[in-house]
């Protein structure tokens, strides 16, 4: 039995260039930035003093007061970009079979927030301090969970948690779901609300973000020399996937197609990129076998491309080793020069970006480069966005602990 | 200052459960009128015992189960 194909329904999406999958999409291709100094948290203190941040963010604009206090922002997050990619898939909820929907989302941290504030009422009050709702609003599960008790999808649900990864484990997953036949339709995708003091202060104790704090809107530069680290970035991407034949015959509009993705790890070391790229390496030959294409055959790859000096080296050798000469036919970009580094959301928010590309026939821009870097010598959409037909688009994510993905998209064609 | 006390825990209990002032009834129960559940209740009693300054132990927290029986017990108390 051949397995089922799976296309893409509904999109959604909360991020710092944008509130929406539609707004999402032009930030990216008009190359807006959305790093700002950070403002709800001194700073004063603190290497770097901005981030990508959804620009005036206020639950109440989403939740009333008592929901609202019962969620983690990255609950919250992942909530909103569902319920647009729900709404965006025009089906009537009380029309379809709810048993039959998955909801496989993930966080790469979970309630970091609330894990801050409740250790912090603890050190003050002892145990009587702490809320009956930190548990709850701490498990990276919860996300998920909290998608399902609201619409009633009693599908698989579950997250996978891979740091930077995580958001593209998850789609892959939900993906396998719904081609496997344990459910015909899947919410998936990531969320994640690191920019908290704690949050800063940790990823600027391993020196990996960036500290050009007099002008944080050109701080993400992958691939130009210049480069000093990752922005961190926050929010959540969600993408509605369903069996194409169910797609098919309810008339649904179709954004494209999940062909493929492969999976590995570095088994190198707990933050640095393996110089080599064997795992990289693994892990794009494993999606070009999944998806059953020659590596000429792929137009695009949105790379995992976070700016740092040792990663964005070490990500482009592994695909000239497995790209060869079309490597430098291919299109690439790091949509996080604009988004900044959203960790457990930045694989969906870039399937997304990905998936759009294929359905715009557009590649977003890499912006910020101004000094070219030897090592990083491929086409990375520098600046500008490029018209250009997308057959096959692949997109790279890695996470901390050496856990690498590349899914692979398809523009859809019956 | 009893007034106080039952201004003061309608204003918790508005705040924490996101109900209108008017459904902060003496007789309202949190769980079955105020749409609170095991969790929110725990928290509420927290947020007593924060605002004013006491401890309420589990045994006297058990039998708070109205806007009424808090004010009571916390009138009691402070």
């Amino acid at each position: 039995m051949s397995k089922r194909r799976v296309v893409i329904t509904g999109i959604g999406a909360l991020t710092p260039v944008g509130k929406t999958a539609p707004d999402f999409w032009n930030g990216l291709i008009s190359g807006k930035s959305g790093a700002q100094p950070i403002e709800h948290f001194d700073t004063s203190d603190f290497p770097t003093k901005f981030a990508a941040q959804i620009e005036g963010y206020d639950p109440e604009d989403y939740f009333d007061r008592k929901e609202a206090r019962r969620l983690d922002k990255v609950c919250q997050y992942a909530l909103i970009a569902a319920e647009e990619a729900i709404q965006d898939t025009g089906l009537d909820l009380d029309g379809i079979n709810k048993d039959d929907v998955a909801v496989i989302v993930g966080t790469g941290i979970g309630g970091m927030i609330t894990f801050y504030e409740q250790s912090v009422s603890f050190h003050e009050h002892g145990p009587r301090g702490v809320s009956p709702f930190f548990i709850p609003k701490l498990i990276p599960d919860m996300v998920a969970g909290q998608i399902s008790i609201k619409y009633g999808f009693k599908g698989p649900n579950f997250c996978a948690v891979s740091a930077c990864a995580t958001g593209s484990h998850n789609i892959a997953l939900a993906y396998d779901s719904i081609r496997n036949g344990q459910c015909d339709m899947a919410v998936s995708g990531g969320s994640e609300a690191p920019v908290s003091r704690i949050g800063v202060a940790g990823f600027n104790a391993m020196r990996a973000m960036s500290t050009r704090n007099d002008d944080p809107k050109t701080a993400s530069r992958p691939f130009d020399k210049n480069r000093d680290g990752f922005v961190l970035g926050e929010g959540s991407a969600i993408l509605f996937l369903e069996e194409y034949e169910h797609a098919k015959e309810r008339g649904a509009q179709i954004y494209g197609e999940i062909v493929g993705y492969g999976f590995s790890a570095d088994a190198h070391h707990i933050t640095a990129p393996d110089p080599d790229g064997e795992g990289v390496i693994l892990a794009l030959n494993r999606a070009l076998d999944s998806a059953g294409i020659k590596p000429e055959e792929v137009d695009h790859i949105n790379m995992h491309g976070t700016s740092t000096p040792l990663g964005d080296i070490a990500e482009t050798n592994s695909i000239k080793k497995v790209f060869g000469d079309h490597a430098y036919e291919i299109n690439h970009n790091s949509t996080k020069s604009m988004t900044g580094h959203a960790l457990g959301a930045a694989g969906a928010m870039e399937a997304l970006a990905t998936i759009l590309s294929t359905y715009h026939g557009m590649i977003p821009p890499t912006i910020n480069f101004e000094t070219p870097d030897p090592d990083c010598d491929l086409d990375y959409t520098f600046n500008e966005s490029e018209v250009r037909d997308v057959k096959y688009g692949l997109n790279n994510a890695f996470g901390f602990g050496g856990h690498n993905t590349t899914l692979v998209f398809k523009k859809f064609e019956e | 200052m009893s007034q106080d006390v039952e201004a003061k825990v309608k204003s918790i209990i508005v705040d924490k459960l996101g109900v209108d002032e008017s459904e902060v009834t003496h007789e309202a129960n949190f769980t079955n009128d105020l749409g609170a559940d095991s969790l929110d209740t725990v928290e509420l009693i927290m947020e007593f015992e924060k605002d004013f300054d006491i401890s309420i132990p589990d045994e006297d927290a058990e039998n708070i189960a109205t806007v009424g029986n808090a004010v009571e017990y916390l009138q009691d108390k402070v």
